[in-house]
Formats: structure tokens, sequence, C-alpha cells
């Protein structure tokens, strides 16, 4: 019975229905099962698929996207039943992302949120154009682990070490640690101004997100 | 020394790619997507005009959404042809759809250092140096800002990058790195410095702005304002769109080119509207995203493909256009690299693109090299010749030659021979050498270009721009800068 719902569930990622994959969280929170269970033995499979099947260059970027996609849907729904029985859904590390003030630039910053969210961080997305102070903030709130901050411009990039110091004085860090990426952005650029992490695209942000978590 | 620019011009090779058909569903279903789905423009001045014209302005939003006959009304009145200007008027490029001209490539953020070999982040001496070089080269026409002055205050780094180029070199400078309104107001008091004046500017225009669109359907609010502040000084403006399949646009090419021409029709149409008349061009970098990054790739059929579209939708708009060829997605100088600029110049081209970007890139315009810079120019010098054909006439046939020399002969010694043997191309960067040769050396083309440019940056000395000019874009960038 359940077995079967599981199956629905990991298949639901696999070909990337959101609306799919959230009814079937509904169905298993109306059934009674425990959402953990919903989410190990049902989801995470799917993900894993996903991610071996991308590895092997069988699956590629859009279909990583929407398996996160289905699977940001699925725990949305099962988020409020973790708070009312008390327990809470392991995450790697909650992360606080956004583009840099100044810069609208979205996409990547939004892929990346995506990889790390179905990768199993607890995924803060401030959009674009954030104020520097914003970064702050958010991550003070939510107890963040990573700060992540895009930036596709020259001109703007320089306002990632700006983050970085407004997190130092704000004490925050070294507990916070700091993404940075970008098209301009570089690892040279990433270790001059005091990042902890940084990658070129999307798909290798997440082994750097989880080697700063601890959970490599 | 410098002077002579070539071109590829009066080409005998064409490119058949679409049907008229296909040209007219592209650009209707461009206006289908600008009436009803709209473009962003974060400007209050653009979403002012616009509205003054009729266009529906969403102000929470800043989506605008325009009729295709205001559209197409505004881009009848911009001119069809009109000529860049350079500090030295031999080298003025006039855009008349018979010239294809190359540019350096921008705005990257790291070099390979020419003495060292190393790669490191890019400063303003860089900016100095490349324009030094390209003002020398003979295939480079003119100036886009090759890298970013990382070693400047980045709110008048666009500024201090201009001067450098202007100061090494007598070309025509179109800046990619201008695009906030304090940098634009000070760019074109830079620029009337140079020209004498802000009405000897607006007779010869020696700058050109290029905004990139923020796809997919979307403007860069300080991009906008600052192309009209370009357009309102008598510049040359354009927007260039870099929608790429699966990402910024639909996985289709036919698809990503409606989505990056309603952000460049939009564009081009919104500075008609403002200043009716005023030159522009079409502008576009288009390709696809790799499949498993989803980052830019710089090369691939579909970045060829997209390399001859362009022109050929700025055609239908009788508009000129700056098109991204080259700028490989490899990592160095090889392979990869000469097969992906290779086509996507030849592409651009062969449809006559008036304007290619550009020359010097490696790993998708992010780190300069002078090697590829050189091999690039080399490269645009093959196209050129390829585009030129094949002459057939009573002298190229060469049939007195033919029946002069007879079965078993040679033609070495015939007049003829020496008269044209000048027309056939000798590479600098091609090994022909025996193979003993190369094997005693086992050195190539990557370290003949290096050393080239050592050479020309030890010797070239670029006409200097008048010491009072100098002196006030000093004045003019100290004054931005303290702003």
């Amino acid at each position: 019975m359940s077995q079967e719902l599981f199956d629905a569930m990991r298949q639901s990622i696999i070909d990337g229905e959101p609306e799919l994959a959230a009814e079937l969280a509904q169905k298993a929170l109306d059934q009674g099962l425990d959402p953990l269970d919903a989410i190990n033995q049902g989801f995470v499979p799917g993900v894993n698929y996903v991610g071996e099947q991308f590895a092997a260059g069988e699956m590629f970027l859009p279909e990583l996207v929407v398996a996160g996609e289905a699977m940001k849907a699925a725990v949305a729904i099962l988020e409020p039943e973790f708070a009312r029985r008390g327990t809470t859904r392991e995450i790697l590390g909650r992360v606080v992302i956004g583009t840099i003030e100044g810069d609208i630039h979205e996409i990547g910053k939004t892929l990346v949120a995506t990889m790390l969210s179905a990768s199993g961080f607890e995924v803060h997305d401030l959009g674009v154009d954030v104020p520097i102070m914003k970064f702050v903030e958010k991550a003070r709130e939510v107890n963040a682990d990573i700060v992540g901050i895009s930036a596709l411009l020259t001109t703007t990039m320089v306002r990632q070490k700006d983050v970085i110091e407004a997190l130092d004085d704000s004490g925050l860090r070294p507990q916070v640690k700091v993404m940075v990426g970008g098209a301009p952005v570089t690892q040279g650029w990433a270790a001059e101004i005091g990042a902890d992490g940084y990658s070129e695209d999307a798909v290798g942000s997440v082994a750097v997100a989880k080697k700063l978590a601890g959970k490599a | 020394m410098s002077g002579k620019i070539k071109s590829v011009t009066n080409p005998r090779l064409s490119l058949n790619m679409f049907s008229a058909e296909d040209i007219k569903r592209l650009h209707t279903a461009t206006l289908d997507v600008i009436e009803s789905v709209g473009v962003r423009f974060p400007s209050k001045r653009a979403q002012e005009i616009w509205a003054a014209h009729g266009a529906r302005v969403d102000a929470q939003t800043g989506i605008v959404r325009a009729p295709g006959h205001l559209i197409e009304a505004a881009l009848k009145k911009a001119p069809p042809a009109y000529t860049l200007a350079a500090r030295n008027p031999a080298q003025d490029l006039p855009l008349d759809g018979n010239h294809t001209w190359v540019g350096t490539d921008g705005c990257g953020v790291e070099i390979m250092d020419l003495q060292t070999g190393e790669r490191r982040r890019s400063k303003l001496q860089d900016v100095e140096e490349i324009a030094r070089v390209a003002d020398h080269l003979e295939e480079v026409a003119f100036h886009w800002v090759p890298l970013s002055a990382q070693d400047k205050p980045a709110h008048t780094r666009g500024l201090h990058e201009l001067a450098a180029v202007w100061r090494n070199s007598t070309k025509h400078v179109q800046t990619e790195s201008i695009y906030s309104v304090p940098e634009a107001l000070a760019a074109v008091e830079m620029a009337a410095a140079v020209a004498g004046g802000r009405e000897a500017l607006r007779k010869r225009p020696l700058l050109s702005l290029m905004q990139c669109t923020a796809p997919p359907l979307a403007h860069d609010g300080g991009s906008i304002d600052a192309a009209l502040i370009g357009a309102e000084a008598g510049l040359s403006v354009g927007f260039m769109t870099m929608a790429a399949c699966l990402t910024t646009g639909p996985s289709t090419l036919a698809g990503n080119l409606v989505v990056g021409n309603a952000e460049v029709i939009s564009g081009t149409a919104l500075i008609q509207l403002a200043y009716p008349g005023a030159p522009v061009f079409y502008a576009a970098a288009q390709t696809a995203s790799d499949l498993r990054s989803g980052a830019y790739t710089g090369g691939g059929p579909e970045d060829f493909l997209f390399g001859a579209a362009g022109n050929i939708l700025a055609d239908f708009y009788n508009i000129p256009i700056s098109m991204g060829s080259f700028a490989t997605g490899a990592k160095e100088p090889n392979w990869q690299a000469g097969i992906e600029n290779s086509l996507s110049t030849f592409m651009a081209s062969i449809v006559l693109s008036d304007m290619l970007l550009g020359v010097g890139f490696l790993h998708g315009s992010r780190i300069w090299s002078y090697e590829q810079m050189l091999m690039d120019c080399e490269i645009f010098e093959i196209v050129r010749r390829t585009l030129a054909g094949i002459e057939v006439s009573d002298e190229t046939l060469a049939l007195d030659v033919i029946k002069a020399v007879g079965p078993g002969g040679n033609f070495l010694t015939q007049k003829h021979t020496r008269a044209h043997m000048r027309e056939i191309f000798v590479p600098h960067f091609m090994d022909r050498r025996p193979y003993n040769v190369w094997e005693e050396k086992r050195d190539g083309p990557r370290d003949w270009a290096r050393e080239k440019a050592r050479n020309i940056l030890a010797t070239h000395q670029p006409e200097p721009l008048d010491p009072a000019v100098s002196a006030e874009l000093s004045r003019i960038i100290s004054a931005a800068d303290g702003a």
C-alpha cells in the first residue's frame, strides 16, 4: 500500500511534476503516514535517481531543475506536519541566497537555490538587487549556516566583499560561511575577499555547500 | 604605421538561411510577445516615454506592452546606414551593409599575462596595452573595452577604461561598460572633449554605446538610461541580447530568437521614440546553454546559426548589427578555439554583419589572451579571403599562361604568377614547415603569436592624444571619482 505511494512519489520527482508531487505528499498526510517516511522513502529516492542519471550523462540540467521543483513542492506540503508533530526534517543546513544590490541578474542564483534546496538544504532566496544588510538580517533571523551572494557585473561583484565585511561586523562570522558566484567571479576573487566557497556553476555549488556545512 | 583597416566587403559567397516567410513569422511572433507579454523596462524615464506614446505600462512591475504598429513605426525612423567615427578619420567605419569590421571582445576579468604566462586579475594597464596592440593590427577596426580595470573604483571604472583606450588608439571605441547615468553623462563629456565639443561629437561620434539586455524579456534600468543619454548626444547605441537556449530562452532556436529579438527591438524602438532618427544598431550574442551546467558555451552549431540569424533580422529592420562571434569557450588557444572562432566568424561574416565582437578571449569572454587575439585576427583574415570567393575573368582564367606553359611545364617563372601570387594567403600562425624543423624546435603558432604581441607592445607607438585633451579626460574622471 505505502510502497505503491512511495513509488509514485519517486516517479513524480523523476518526471519533474511539482503538482503531482504535492498531491502525493497530501495523500500521505491524509493516510496518516509519517512525513519523514514520505520524504526518505518516497521523494528522496527520486532525487537520488535523477542525481545519478545526471552524473552518468543520461539526464540534463532542465530535468535536474524540475526534479528540484517537485521536491520543493512536496516538502512545502509536508513541512507543517513536522511542526505539528514537533519533529523536524533533517536538513543539511540553512542557506540565505540572493543577487547583490545593483544587480538584477537572477538565473544563476535561482539555479543554485534550486540545486541546494533539492539536495536537502533549507534555502531562503532573497531575490535580486538585495541590499547588503538584508543578507545579514536574514542570516541572523534564520540562523543561517551559509550565505550565498551572486553578481554578474564586475561593478557589483565588489559588493560581495561588503556583505562579508558586514557579516564580520555583525559578529555572525565565522559560524556563517559565505559562498560567492556569478560570471565574473573567480576562485582568486573569492579567496581575496575572504569567501569560504566558490563554484563556477550551479551543479558544482552543491558539493561546495555540503563541504561548508560539514556534510560532504 | 596605424591606418589601414581590413574588412569583409563585396563577398562572392552568400547564405540562404531563412525564407521570407520564416523571417515574417519571427517578426510577427516577436511583436506578439512585446504586445501580449511585454518587456520589462525598470527605468522611470523609459516608462514615461512608452506611456506618452500609448504603450501600456505597469508601474508596479515596469513591464511595457507596446502594440506592434508602434514598434514598427518607431523602427522605421532608424537610419539604415551611418559611419562610426574614429580619432583618425582615415579609420572611420561605414556601417553601410557592405562591410564586416572586427573589434576587440569585452569585458573580461582575467588575463593570461604576456610576460609570465600566468593567469591573473585584469587592471587598467591591461586595457591600455591591449588598446595599443589593437591600434596596430589591421584586422582590428574598433575597440570594445576588453578587460575590467579592477584596480579602479567600480563607479567610475568605465570612464578610466575609456580614457585608457583613447590614449592608446586612434580607432573607434564602442563601450559595453557604461551602464549608469553618472557614468554615461561623464562618458559623453569625455567623448566631446576628444571630438572637440558637443557639436563636433554629434558630427563625428567617435564613441558608441552597447548595452546588454537582461534576458528573458527585460532590460537593465541603468543600461536603458545610459543608452538614452548616449542617443541624446548623437552617439549610436545598441542593445545586445545574450538570450540562451534552455535558460534565458526556449530550447528551440527560433523561440530563442524571438525572445532576443523582442528585447533588442523594444529597446531600439524606445530610442527612436525618444530621439527619432538617432543612429542605433542591433546587437546579439545568442547561444545555447550547456545542457549539463547551464553555462554559457561560446560555441557549437547553435552559436554559429545565431551568428548569421542576428544580421538577417537586423537587415529586416534595416539597421546595422554588432554581432558576437569568436569568444570561444576553450580554456586555451587550441582545437576547440580554432573551430568555434572560425565557424562563428564565418557565419557572421557571410551575411555581412557590420561589427563582430571580437578577438582575444578564452573561456567564454572571461580570460584575455594575446595569443588568441593574434590567432583570431588570422581567423578573420582566412574568413575574409574565403568570402572574397573566386573571380572569373580573362585575367584570372589565365588562358594565355596555360597555353604558354603547356603540358608538363611549371608556372613558377610566369609573369602572371608573380603578378598574382600575393593574392595567395600566407599564414602567420600555421605550421607549414618541414617536419624535421618542427621536431627540432618544437615551437608553434602560440609561441609565434605571443612573440608578435610582445613585439607590437615593445615597438608600436600610437598617435598620442593631445595632452590638453588627455588632461581634460583626467579632470572629468576625477570629478566623477569624487562625486
